[in-house]
């Protein structure tokens, strides 16, 4: 992908600043008419929520505590493991939008929230609610393009790391709850200024994820092993909640890769969003963002995630409207005609997973490498890899005549 | 080993610890957050009641009977609580007299006329339903009867009847055979004088009157349809020894104003309580109050996050869109205008939870003088 701004066929060309504002109006009434809906009957569905996560919790943890028996294992991880996911994505994630705010009630709010994430609440809703969904997909402001680890847009330069983003990717997704929380701190960018010039509570807040940290390991990893030796199930219910965290983990991680990563999102430059108006903004959150078609049992699972574009646009209303309004956006992107990304979760986990292969490796490589050409392909990348920034920027500059050299002769 | 520290308190470490390892075990959710979900009244848990019944008293008032939590530590009659319930899923609390004293079965009640346009007061009337879950706070309130007086006025107003009727109910209970004469109120001299626009909206009605057949009160009913507007300077002609009197009033702000005025130039005892919320109105732009006194003069354009900033404050903020919820503080008293829609968040201090309701400050602009908290 390209940004927006760079591409040949700017899918936005055909819109006026007229329109544009139009399709901001429309999209302002949308989301009056769940306001002015907004009810008895959502606040009793995610207080109806809460209590089947809490239940559910409750009740697999007690059966984990026979876990040495191989049905309540298996059980007692599968309960744990929904559960988790409900409370981090259905439940977590759109309190903390302050979803749910409107309530008024002090234990369901985005102030007083905490979840069960190694990430603390508070930096998670800073950098998420304030950096990510202000600047979506905005290249070298939006974290969340790559965790800044990753090479997701051929305008950055290749580097022979890149070659291994897609084991990193796939340990981000195991342990995807730390990255969040190593992400939320700016870990990477933080550890490489001088301890003198880092912010002044850096400090504090690594000190508040540890601790964090800290409380949420020692509950799966002792307390509840501990609990369970009397059945001598310490192993296994350690076992469990191990697994219950990793299958969260890679659930959410691959949720989430689906929201921006699919082929089809578009991405912005930094300097495309100076004066931005209300509906530029929108506009942008259309186009950044992407849909998991499926059930509502799904729908659920991912958090309504999967109404990505819905969640982007209108990001503090309550996560049980997403499917109702979805049709009246789908609406507005075929009157601006605009690209609605949706598609199910195996081909959307698919199409963002081969953009990081993809993008590990030099730009138009695995596109052009085919079985007859694939040992001077490899040769190439070996000198890549191993030749020095020179060697890269020559063998680019050449790759670039040749391309620019053959589409010219096809056009002529 | 901290075994050897912690002996003497023995017992209580115990129970500590254990309390300590449950949270622990449900971190960063608290064992009550479980327990809620099972046992919502127990002792420990914050107080809350559920609703036993609803009795119509008229054709727009009712009087709401409650099974406190476990922690209620009981009343006097003629304090209010405040209660907080959920109506079109939105938290409101106002607060109510308890129209009885204690009774024997622990129940508490309260008694609600249906204001007209009042979201609280007419959902509790009409809508409330036996087994639905309530907030509460301890009882409050002065408006209790001093024991040693025994010669009363009491001056009631409308819905002001109610914080009377909790002290007369435990003067003199009244059961299915009659009035109970109880010893501890057989020297009171009582006289109540209960205006009401007309005579079928007078709630507890039945109530005085039964009181009034049995010789326990005299009651002076005033409708003003029939007899015309109360002036408090016609009090003297409807009870006679009005100056051997201590009076006890609850009503409308205008009605208490009148009265404390009248009692003062009599100088006569005079204990009044306005219960009833005051009403904000909304404005457009304002004054914004925060915790640490300082004020700010806010246009209605603005956005208090940009008022506060300009002002030399340092405000916690985020997106400056709307989005991100990092700029929330509890608006404490007053109406703010939400700039997106214009819909309008009004907080007097007695109808929301205590602290205030949060709000984005970066899209809300004052309505009129508002108070807001410096921290949310």
């Amino acid at each position: 992908m390209t940004t927006i701004q760079q591409k040949a066929d700017n899918p936005i060309a055909h819109l006026s600043a007229d329109d544009i504002e139009t399709l901001g109006r429309e999209l302002d009434a949308i989301r009056q008419e769940v306001i002015d809906t907004r009810g008895a009957d959502d606040a009793a569905y995610i207080r109806r929520i809460i209590r089947t996560q809490r239940g559910l919790e409750a009740g697999s943890r007690a059966l984990l505590l026979f876990s040495i028996l191989p049905p309540a294992w298996i059980a007692g991880t599968a309960g744990l493991s929904i559960a988790k996911i409900l409370e981090n994505m259905e439940i977590g994630h759109n309190v903390m939008h302050g979803q749910w705010d409107w309530m008024r009630d002090p234990k369901i709010h985005s102030t007083s929230w905490e979840w069960d994430n190694a990430s603390p609440a508070d930096q998670w809703k800073h950098g998420h609610n304030e950096l990510h969904h202000t600047y979506t997909n905005v290249v070298g402001k939006d974290n969340d393009l790559g965790y800044g680890i990753m090479r997701v847009d051929e305008d950055q330069r290749w580097q022979p790391f890149y070659l291994a983003q897609p084991v990193w990717n796939f340990v981000n997704a195991c342990f995807f709850e730390y990255g969040i929380a190593a992400y939320d701190l700016e870990l990477a960018k933080n550890l490489a200024t001088p301890k003198a010039q880092r912010p002044a509570d850096f400090k504090a807040r690594v000190k508040q994820t540890l601790t964090k940290i800290r409380h949420q390991a020692t509950k799966d990893y002792v307390v509840h092993p501990a609990l369970s030796i009397p059945t001598g199930s310490f192993v296994p219910t350690l076992a469990a909640n191990f697994t219950a965290n990793l299958v969260r983990n890679l659930w959410t991680h691959s949720v989430i890769m689906c929201g921006h990563f699919p082929e089809g999102v578009e991405t912005f430059e930094k300097t495309s969003i100076d004066g931005e108006t209300r509906g530029d903004w929108y506009l942008r959150q259309m186009l950044g963002s992407a849909n998991i078609s499926g059930s509502p049992l799904m729908h659920l699972m991912t958090g309504n995630l999967s109404f990505q574009i819905e969640h982007h646009l209108f990001p503090d209303l309550p996560s049980n409207r997403y499917a109702e309004i979805a049709p009246k956006v789908q609406a507005l992107f075929d009157k601006y005609e605009l690209t609605y990304v949706s598609a199910p979760l195996p081909k959307q986990v698919y199409s963002a997973w081969h953009k990081i292969v993809r993008l590990s490796l030099p730009n138009h490589w695995l596109a052009e490498t085919t079985a007859k050409n694939a040992p001077s392909q490899l040769a190439k990348l070996y000198k890549m890899t191993t030749g020095g920034k020179k060697v890269r920027r020559t063998i680019e500059m050449r790759d670039q005549r040749e391309r620019r050299d053959v589409a010219e002769a096809q056009a002529a | 080993m901290t075994d050897i520290l912690e002996r003497p308190t023995g017992g209580l470490s115990l129970r500590h610890r254990l309390s300590r390892l449950a949270e622990a075990a449900t971190t960063p959710l608290l064992p009550s957050d479980y327990l809620d979900l099972a046992a919502p009244l127990r002792s420990g848990a914050d107080l809350r009641a559920r609703i036993v019944a609803v009795e119509p008293e008229t054709r727009d008032a009712a009087t709401i009977v409650l099974k406190p939590g476990a922690d209620w530590a009981g009343h006097v009659p003629g304090q209010y609580v405040r209660i907080g319930i959920d109506v079109d899923g939105v938290r409101e609390w106002r607060a109510y007299s308890l129209t009885h004293g204690p009774r024997p079965d622990g129940l508490i009640s309260i008694t609600v006329k249906a204001v007209p346009g009042g979201k609280v007061s007419n959902h509790l009337v009409h809508e409330a339903r036996p087994r639905t879950l309530v907030h509460l706070e301890q009882a409050a309130g002065d408006f209790v009867l001093d024991p040693a007086a025994s010669k009363l006025l009491f001056v009631t107003a409308g819905s002001g009847v109610t914080p009377v009727i909790g002290m007369l109910r435990n003067l003199f209970p009244v059961t299915d055979s009659g009035v109970v004469d109880l010893p501890r109120s057989s020297h009171l001299d009582i006289v109540v004088v209960h205006v009401a626009p007309t005579e079928p909206d007078s709630i507890f009605l039945a109530n005085l009157r039964e009181l009034d057949t049995h010789g326990a009160i005299t009651l002076v009913p005033r409708y003003d349809d029939e007899h015309g507007v109360l002036d408090v300077a016609e009090l003297a002609e409807l009870v006679p020894d009005l100056a051997d009197r201590t009076t006890y009033a609850c009503g409308p702000g205008g009605l208490l104003d009148a009265l404390t005025a009248h009692h003062q130039a009599a100088g006569l005892d005079l204990f009044t309580e306005q219960f009833r919320a005051g009403f904000v109105e909304a404005g457009d732009g304002g004054t914004i109050a925060f915790d640490d006194g300082s004020v700010l003069v806010a246009d209605g354009a603005t956005p208090i996050l940009d008022v506060g900033e300009a002002g030399g404050r340092l405000m916690p903020s985020g997106c400056r869109m709307g989005v991100c919820f990092g700029c929330v503080l509890p608006l404490r008293e007053g109406s703010v205008r939400d700039l997106r829609n214009g819909a309008i968040t009004s907080v007097d201090p007695i109808s929301s939870a205590h602290g205030g309701v949060p709000i984005q400050t970066c899209i809300n602009a004052a309505a009129g003088a508002c108070h807001l908290g410096d921290k949310s």
